[in-house]
């Protein structure tokens, strides 16, 4: 039975970490392509149509990766989580099934007339479906956010004698007080990302010395979003999500901020140090006094609860992971900022395209991005634990009771061998876009 | 209210295989008649532009699935494991194919991508064609040995085949002589159905030929229907009570043979579109008979023990399920909206499309 839950939520871990590459770049970038668009309404200079398109091209390309390796995170629910979704269905089964029938077919449709369609429709309706993307990708998102929010903090729901779960009431789902901030945060999180890669992008084109208009143009832009959403990822929207995890999960808030012990006085901020969980303490610890206190409850001296006072049940079952994540997220949420100002303030004194380093340093940074949202994800889902709907039904409680170990071993293998396939051929086809720049268009 | 979601996941599953089932049947029809580099390369394309946006039907009549059934959806998720996963690697492995061949100029990189198009699109027909005729044949429900349940009475698990290969067997496979049949019905009826997307979506040179090989693929789907026929009455013989007791379910049959009478006269047919609407009927009229003959039931049990599976045993709450009616109602309207907006901007022979990417 260990073994089982352990293949499960490693395959589930592995397969939506891999999906959750190609979404989190779609969501962001659609907004940047809607703004690029509307820009070229507004001044009619061919360069920011051009970009529009090229970006559509690599979020078409994403788009695709999100739908085949997307089919495999819902099949899970019924593969490996049976009973989860025998149990949970009649309610969580709403969202998915509204992000089913409202945000795919809105994104897919459109995506394929803002590829075809531009010289049919006219530049005013080329705006609209490009808007109509983004409406779908950010209502993907809403959706899915609210499916989580419901399994860490459920709201509107009866138990039934049997278990199972009832919906009573559907609004709540969307009033859910975990949603909102997640949401915002979440999507903030995702123009991060897209303002990283429009920016590196920008940055590989004035680094080669080709298509240097292009180059500035992406690079300029990353890195206004840039600076503007990796300030709102962190405040407010960073900090409204912790005060929810100190509100609603305090055993998970505890483990992610690295608290064993509960103070008297007000809790210190832990910059760096290591869990060490055979003595119940950090190693080589470096914090900040009371400032913990102070960020979630405004007062520096108010006590936070550590894990001491919790029951052993209640805790994460993987509190280093938990803490490590965090603080990673956290961490590159930091450097994103610093990066992205300076490179705005250069911009200001009109240096940014002479800056070498810098451009070679946007350039690079872009796999971290992705590196920090899918660690707020490892964040949110294993403060979760241990449980799947907070406080209700335990992980263990909720997989397939029919299907054995060895099959999910053998199934995540198998998943980790096509990724890596699927892994290449993104690469090699983002590869090839990119390479080809924006003044290539074919016909 | 439960029969309102049957009939309308019913219908979802029912686009799904009509509109992925031709870029399925596109790929049958590419591996085994498609020859100049040209040639292979339109019908491809015929598939390529499309396949991604079909399969959002999938994830759709999945999600509904999961709202309005959960227990079927857990229990015939988890029982059928492998199999399903296998779907997967095959959707994630055709789009590999698909979206690779126009990458590589090498013409050995283009037959290895063309093959694994053609080969994922006749399993996945096939796979498809084997799950339906084991949800008709009905499953071992909670597992029973001698007369006791080994899981909770709605949970199974299948082997993907055992030594008996009959459907006859105290603990039926997955694939067996029963299922395979229907999986061949499936592999033809989606081939014919790809070869009409082929003649009405690209100027092929192949199309006039592409007539002949309806006509004749449309004899042995002709002669595996009437064997099916008979020997699902072995496997079930209740299988045909619903008909009899509620004659007007007899639609759904006489969709099917329409489809099939009709497509004897393809050569005759004045316009391609005309093929491509027989073929959806065949596939419209198969999926709705099969169901229709189950109905209320939707996974039979092979054993006494358990109750099937129906759409009553399995549903959500009524308030879930009302609820998601008014929403429901909202959604469809849309994608209908977006269909008929999509069809008029992007109708065509896809020739001088281009990918977009």
């Amino acid at each position: 039975m260990e073994d089982m839950i352990f293949y499960d939520r490693l395959q589930f871990a592995f397969t939506i970490t891999f999906h959750y590459i190609f979404p989190q770049l779609t969501m962001g970038l659609s907004l940047l392509i809607v703004y690029f668009k509307w820009k070229y309404l507004r001044n009619k200079i061919e360069k920011y149509n051009d970009a529009a398109k090229f970006f559509m091209k690599i979020f078409a390309i994403n788009f695709t990766m999100g739908v085949v390796t997307g089919i495999p995170m819902e099949f899970q629910f019924g593969t490996n989580w049976a009973k989860f979704s025998e149990l949970t269905g009649g309610i969580i089964g709403q969202t998915l099934a509204m992000e089913g029938l409202f945000s795919f077919f809105l994104e897919s449709s459109f995506l394929a007339l803002f590829i075809f369609g531009e010289k049919l429709m006219g530049q005013k309706l080329h705006l609209l479906t490009g808007f109509l993307v983004f409406l779908g990708s950010w209502a993907s998102g809403w959706f899915i956010l609210a499916t989580n929010a419901w399994m860490q903090h459920p709201v509107g729901y009866e138990i039934l004698d049997n278990g199972k779960f009832v919906l009573e009431n559907f609004s709540a789902l969307f009033g859910n007080p975990w949603l909102l901030p997640a949401f915002l945060h979440n999507q903030l999180a995702s123009v991060v990302t897209s303002s990283f890669v429009v920016a590196s992008i920008g940055a590989f084109y004035i680094l080669r010395n080709k298509q240097i208009e292009y180059g500035k143009l992406f690079l300029k832009t990353g890195v206004i979003f840039g600076l503007i959403s990796s300030i709102l990822v962190a405040f407010p929207t960073g900090d409204w999500n912790a005060k929810n995890v100190a509100k609603y999960q305090p055993a998970a808030f505890a483990a992610m901020e690295g608290i064993f012990e509960t103070e008297n006085a007000g809790a210190e901020i832990v910059l760096i140090g290591q869990p060490n969980m055979v003595e119940k303490k950090l190693d080589n610890k470096i914090a900040v006094p009371n400032v913990l206190s102070f960020l979630t409850y405004q007062k520096w001296d108010k006590q936070i609860i550590g894990m001491d006072k919790f029951e052993k049940e209640e805790l994460p079952d993987n509190i280093p992971a938990l803490y490590y994540s965090y603080h990673i997220m956290v961490g590159l949420g930091t450097i994103f900022m610093a990066i992205m100002a300076l490179a705005a303030f250069l911009l200001w004194r009109k240096k940014l395209y002479k800056s070498k380093a810098l451009l070679w340093a946007i350039m690079f940074l872009v796999p971290f991005p992705y590196i920090a949202n899918l660690t707020g994800w490892y964040t949110a889902e294993l403060g979760r634990q241990p449980y799947l709907v907070y406080g209700l039904l335990r992980t263990t409680e909720g997989v397939s009771p029919t299907v054995s170990s060895g099959n999910t071993l053998f199934t995540l293998l198998g998943f980790v061998a096509l990724y890596m396939l699927l892994g290449l051929l993104f690469l090699v086809l983002v590869g090839k876009t990119i390479n080809q720049g924006p003044k290539h268009q074919t016909h | 209210m439960e029969t309102f979601w049957f009939i309308a996941i019913a219908i979802i599953l029912a686009v799904f295989f009509i509109l992925d089932g031709y870029d399925f049947g596109t790929g049958i029809i590419h591996l085994f008649f498609a020859k100049t580099e040209k040639d292979k390369e339109v019908i491809a394309k015929s598939a390529g532009l499309f396949w991604d946006s079909n399969e959002v039907w999938l994830v759709a009549a999945g999600g509904l699935l999961f709202m309005a059934f959960p227990t079927f959806y857990a229990s015939v998720f988890s029982g059928f494991y492998l199999p399903l996963i296998i779907v997967l690697w095959l959707i994630i492995f055709r789009a590999i194919g698909l979206e690779f061949r126009g990458q590589f100029h090498f013409q050995m990189w283009k037959d290895i991508w063309d093959k694994s198009f053609g080969v994922s699109s006749l399993l996945l027909a096939l796979f498809f064609g084997i799950a339906l005729g084991n949800i008709v044949r009905g499953v071992n429900l909670g597992g029973v040995e001698d007369g006791v349940s080994v899981y909770e009475g709605h949970y199974f698990f299948l082997p993907l085949w055992n030594s008996s290969f009959s459907p006859l067997s105290e603990h039926p496979g997955i694939i067996d002589w029963f299922t395979i049949i229907i999986g061949l019905i499936s592999v033809v009826t989606l081939a014919i159905h790809g070869a009409n997307w082929i003649i009405l979506k690209t100027n092929s040179s192949i199309n006039s030929n592409l007539k002949n090989i309806i006509f004749k693929l449309n004899i042995t789907l002709a002669a595996l229907t009437i064997f099916s026929l008979i020997v699902w009455q072995m496997v079930n013989p209740n299988s045909l009570d619903n008909f009899i007791q509620k004659p007007y379910l007899m639609v759904f049959p006489l969709i099917y043979l329409t489809g099939l009478i009709g497509l004897f006269f393809i050569k005759k047919l004045k316009k391609d579109i005309h093929g491509f609407a027989l073929s959806t009927l065949l596939i419209l009229g198969g999926i709705t008979s099969s169901l229709a003959s189950m109905f209320p039931v939707i996974l039979p049990s092979v054993n006494s023990v358990n109750e099937p599976l129906t759409i009553y045993n399995t549903a959500s709450s009524e308030y879930g399920l009302s609820v998601a009616l008014t929403w429901g109602i909202v959604g469809f309207i849309l994608i209908i909206i977006y269909f008929i907006v999509q069809k008029r901007l992007r109708g065509g022979k896809v020739d001088h499309m281009d990918y977009g990417h």
